[in-house]
């Protein structure tokens, strides 16, 4: 339980360390640093209550410039070391930074696992298709046919959506939003901090330097206003630049049509607390050019988190056996004395 | 019977003869689904309660149940009870229960010359007899004729004794293990009323499995008192044990035990982050029930998240730990490694099993020696210390804690599968008697710096949720004391001489080396962890003959006590006996450059004290 206790007004500015930033000029991750020190201030919770830990890769140096707790640790692993960190104190808001890389490669089995367990971390995934930090190599979630340097001919590996894969691994909490557009991304960052459980957000970044323009067609300032799908729960799931355009039932799949009076009844609407998912994985399979790049909060649906479990049992044991006393253990079970 | 000289004497029945003996050592055989283990453990209760001295060693498949009837299944639990102090589950065996054919090929060898050997003749059917690889029925083609064989049909017997309690068949003939207890009961003349009160309780909501249960060790017992099978019984008196309150312990039990007297005298909270293993999951089970100590444990999704969880669950100010073995630690090694450039106190702990690779996870080794001291990439000091004996594993998961929170360092405790499974008596400590383990976490922000080392070269643990202290760890090398990341020369050279002499200075801790026997002389045995029953008892043997030896056991294997060197050097030979092919020997071969002999063996199995005595004799003989 996070207690808002009353304490002085945070600001950005005490979210910044005096680290230097070293990222590359024009690196979409300075926008991610920025709206997170925007956010954190905003939540009533004192500053020493928040550990960032992340793993190995550019996003990864994130806790250094983060004047709060913070654990840079190693490649992948960030998950499984923030479970660990969150359940010996509960009382912490536990960051999760990541890249396609760390999170969904090397550490593709610690992410199903934390967000199956509903550990309650937010966890931020850095996705710009590509490996940076080692120069350039096809990432999990890099497309097909990509020209890396370790795909001179073109990828061959089928790239994954870090949206399914949480969906599918059973996250609470569940966004997409974009490096580029702000105003969302921290809406979507502050949401996150006040979900309880898992919350996943994948953030479409850029890579100025090995791969540039990943997201171009459907994040750029222009490009978004027709080829991105704001979720907005409760409201209609319409695009395009005038709203021309909507989603409506087509058998067991969603089609986009163009809408009329003849359709526009028949479009869906948002629903990020629809218990089984099914609108949410539909949206998390759509894919660019065919269909828009859906950008919001695709689920949002809360159960108990893995601590309060954990900390509830600790409870029901000591209430059956009362707390643990060392010296009753120590001489429990069958023993002798030696005169 | 034993080694020793015995005298017969008058059974208090004053019916029978029965000879006094100091030890006996009785191996129970069969297959998996047998119940050996549970027959060997009731047996040691008894013993225990008997007031014997006693050391137990299980000996069961990796295989959960191979094919019954087959090499693969024999499933065996070997104990040595004694009235005299004891530290091994015995050489020898006086007396081998072999269920079927097979369990005799397998442990035939172990037997003493003259030694008893009790068969249940159901097990030595043809189709038996095939599966075990007998050509001709080995109880009848003369080849035991130096050994005692009782022959009795245990199957049929124990059937028809449980019969008024009206389990199915199957049930029935699962009872046998119990009449063949009931038997080894009248033989060392105990009486099974401890054992018919566990019964009653384990099996309290299965009335008729009880009964069943009850009957047969009863029938046991009595078809003993009436069929003329034995000329004599057996007593062993009891141990001069010191004086005190005990109770049987396996290693793994006395680890986690060990764990939560650490969080109780730390005042902190005790994480357990770890992935099923064999032989170590028995901690994590042990803990995973102790909830009402706050105890988190973590079973995680790889040996890899169970180490990191605990490394993250150290950030947060918790006395973390993580449990394995030795492929475990292949997998944990890069996050050990945080751990070391973090300065975060963790204690790994590794059972060690059979290796490299998948091994032979249910036999003992010690061949993970030098994965804990150098395992690991890049130069990585890490503070190595070995348990003994079953119950010292509870003394080192303490000290093991102390050090790792203490000196802010991860600490790598070293058992293995035989203390792990064997039991032993365990003088339950008064909690005064337990070290005092100090935790302090940093407070003020006008002082703190993440690197600025105390006197023992500990930087300071500041966690979480503590206002002001706010800052920044990781993997990359960091400046002293400011914590600030940095790639410089001269930095890396100081940072690592420091992370050196921090774990070199536990020496103080340490303190001089402990010498057994001769504090000069012939031959200085050195040994460390769980071969430390057979070589001390072999050593003892030795000077009981009037021989100069000493024996020096390690507890610290990093680092060192500070005197090793000069000890050394008062003995004409020294010998490195351990369960591999030479790993203590060529790290202190590497350290002091001293010439040393080496005695390794690995065939899953500790060693006797008779191979080690015989070594020992022809080292001195060879220079005489």
């Amino acid at each position: 339980m996070i207690e808002s206790t009353p304490s002085p007004v945070l600001t950005k500015k005490d979210f910044v360390s005096d680290m230097q930033v070293k990222w590359c000029p024009g690196c979409g991750d300075y926008s991610i640093l920025a709206a997170l020190q925007t956010v954190l201030p905003k939540l009533g919770i004192p500053k020493e209550k928040f550990a960032i830990i992340s793993g190995i890769g550019c996003s990864s140096r994130f806790p250094y410039y983060m004047d709060t707790y913070g654990f840079h640790t190693i490649h992948g692993r960030a998950t499984a070391i923030a479970t660990g960190t969150k359940l010996a104190n509960p009382d912490l808001q536990v960051w999760v930074i990541t890249g396609d890389g760390d999170g969904l490669s090397i550490g593709g089995n610690h992410m199903l696992h934390v967000l199956r367990r509903n550990v309650d971390v937010k966890i931020i995934l850095f996705n710009n298709e590509i490996y940076g930090l080692t120069k350039g190599q096809f990432s999990p979630t890099s497309p097909m046919g990509l020209k890396t340097k370790t795909s001179p001919m073109g990828n061959v590996d089928r790239p994954l959506s870090p949206v399914s894969v949480a969906l599918a691994s059973g996250a609470g909490f569940v966004a997409r939003t974009s490096d580029n557009d702000v105003k969302h991304l921290s809406a979507v960052l502050e949401a996150a901090a006040k979900f309880k459980g898992s919350a996943f957000i994948e953030v479409l970044q850029n890579c100025v330097i090995f791969n540039d323009g990943a997201h171009q067609d459907f994040y750029g300032s222009q490009t978004r206003k027709e080829n991105a799908l704001y979720l907005e729960n409760g409201k209609p799931l319409v695009y395009g630049a005038e709203g021309q355009k909507g989603l409506v039932h087509k058998g067991f799949a969603i089609d986009c049509v163009d809408l009329d009076d003849s359709n526009r009844g028949q479009v869906l609407t948002h629903d990020t607390t629809e218990a089984t998912g099914t609108l949410a994985w539909t949206l998390s399979q759509f894919d660019y050019p065919e269909k828009p790049v859906p950008l919001g909060i695709f689920r949002s649906v809360e159960r108990p988190a893995f601590h309060e479990m954990i900390d509830s049992q600790i409870a029901e044991a000591r209430k059956a056996r009362g707390t643990g006393d060392l010296e009753r253990l120590l001489n429990s079970g069958i023993t002798w004395t030696v005169d | 019977m034993s080694d020793q000289t015995s005298q017969t004497i008058l059974a208090p029945d004053g019916k029978k003869e029965s000879v006094e003996l100091e030890s006996v050592t009785i191996r129970f055989a069969g297959d998996s689904g047998d119940g050996m283990q549970l027959t060997g453990t009731q047996f040691t209760d008894e013993a225990a309660f008997l007031g014997n001295d006693l050391a137990t060693l299980p000996d069961y498949p990796s295989e959960i149940r191979a094919p019954a009837g087959t090499i693969a299944g024999v499933s065996a639990f070997q104990l040595h009870f004694a009235s005299q102090d004891i530290k091994t589950p015995g050489d020898d065996l006086d007396v081998l229960v072999a269920m079927n054919a097979a369990a005799l090929k397998v442990n035939l060898r172990d037997l003493k010359d003259g030694g008893i050997i009790l068969v249940d003749l159901d097990g030595f059917k043809e189709k038996d007899l095939e599966k075990a690889g007998y050509a001709a029925n080995p109880l009848d083609d003369g080849s035991l004729g130096k050994y005692r064989i009782i022959r009795v049909d245990i199957t049929e017997h124990t059937v028809r004794a449980v019969e008024p309690a009206g389990v199915s068949a199957k049930n029935a003939g699962r009872c046998k293990n119990f009449f063949t207890l009931g038997m080894m009961y009248w033989l060392y003349g105990r009486e099974p009323k401890n054992t018919i009160e566990w019964i009653r309780k384990k099996f309290a909501k299965k009335p008729d499995i009880a009964q069943a249960n009850e009957a047969a060790v009863v029938a046991g017992y009595s078809y003993c008192d009436t069929v003329e099978l034995f000329e004599t019984t057996y007593v062993v008196p009891k141990a001069p044990l010191m004086k005190g309150t005990y109770k049987r312990i396996s290693g793994n039990e006395a680890t986690a035990l060990g764990f939560v007297a650490a969080s109780v005298q730390a005042k902190k909270q005790l994480f357990l982050g770890s992935y099923p293993i064999t032989p170590a999951t028995d901690i994590l089970n042990e803990l995973a029930a102790q909830k009402h100590f706050g105890i988190r444990t973590f079973q995680a999704e790889d040996e890899i998240a169970g180490a990191c969880s605990a490394i993250g669950a150290a950030f947060a100010g918790n006395i973390a730990i993580t449990t394995t073995s030795g492929p475990g630690v292949c997998l944990k090694s890069e996050a050990m490694n945080l751990a070391v450039m973090a300065e975060l106190p963790v204690v790994i702990v590794n059972v060690q099993r059979g290796g490299p690779s998948t091994g032979m996870p249910t036999k003992t080794e010690q061949s993970d020696l030098l994965q804990a001291l150098y395992g690991r990439n890049g130069d990585s000091p890490m503070p190595v210390i070995a348990a003994k004996t079953p119950g010292d594993c509870f003394w080192a998961a303490l000290e093991a804690t102390k050090i790792a929170v203490e000196y802010m360092t991860p600490v790598v405790l070293l058992t293995d599968g035989y203390i792990a499974n064997g039991a032993e008596p365990f003088r339950i400590p008064e909690i005064e008697d337990l070290p005092k383990i100090e935790v302090v976490y940093a407070q003020d922000p006008l002082t703190f710096k993440p690197y600025l080392r105390n006197a023992k070269g500990a930087r300071p643990w500041a966690i979480p949720g503590t206002p002001g202290l706010e800052h920044r760890i990781g993997g990359l090398e960091k400046v002293s004391p400011s914590g600030t990341v940095s790639h410089d020369p001269e930095n890396h050279q100081k940072m690592t001489i420091e992370r050196h002499e921090k774990v070199a200075s536990i020496q103080t801790h340490v303190g001089p080396t402990r010498i057994d026997g001769c504090h000069e002389g012939d031959l200085l045995v050195i040994s460390w962890g769980g071969t430390y029953g057979a070589v001390s008892t072999a050593v003892d043997r030795l000077l009981a003959e009037g021989k100069k030896v000493g024996h020096v056991h390690l507890r610290w294997i990093n680092p060192l006590p500070n005197d090793l060197e000069q000890v050394m050097d008062r003995y004409k030979q020294i010998l490195v006996p351990e369960l591999n092919v030479g790993q203590l020997k060529l790290y202190l071969t590497g350290k002091f450059g001293r010439k040393m002999h080496g005695l390794g063996k690995v065939m899953g199995k500790p060693f006797k004290i008779s191979e080690l005595v015989k070594y020992m004799n022809s080292m001195l003989e060879a220079k005489a």
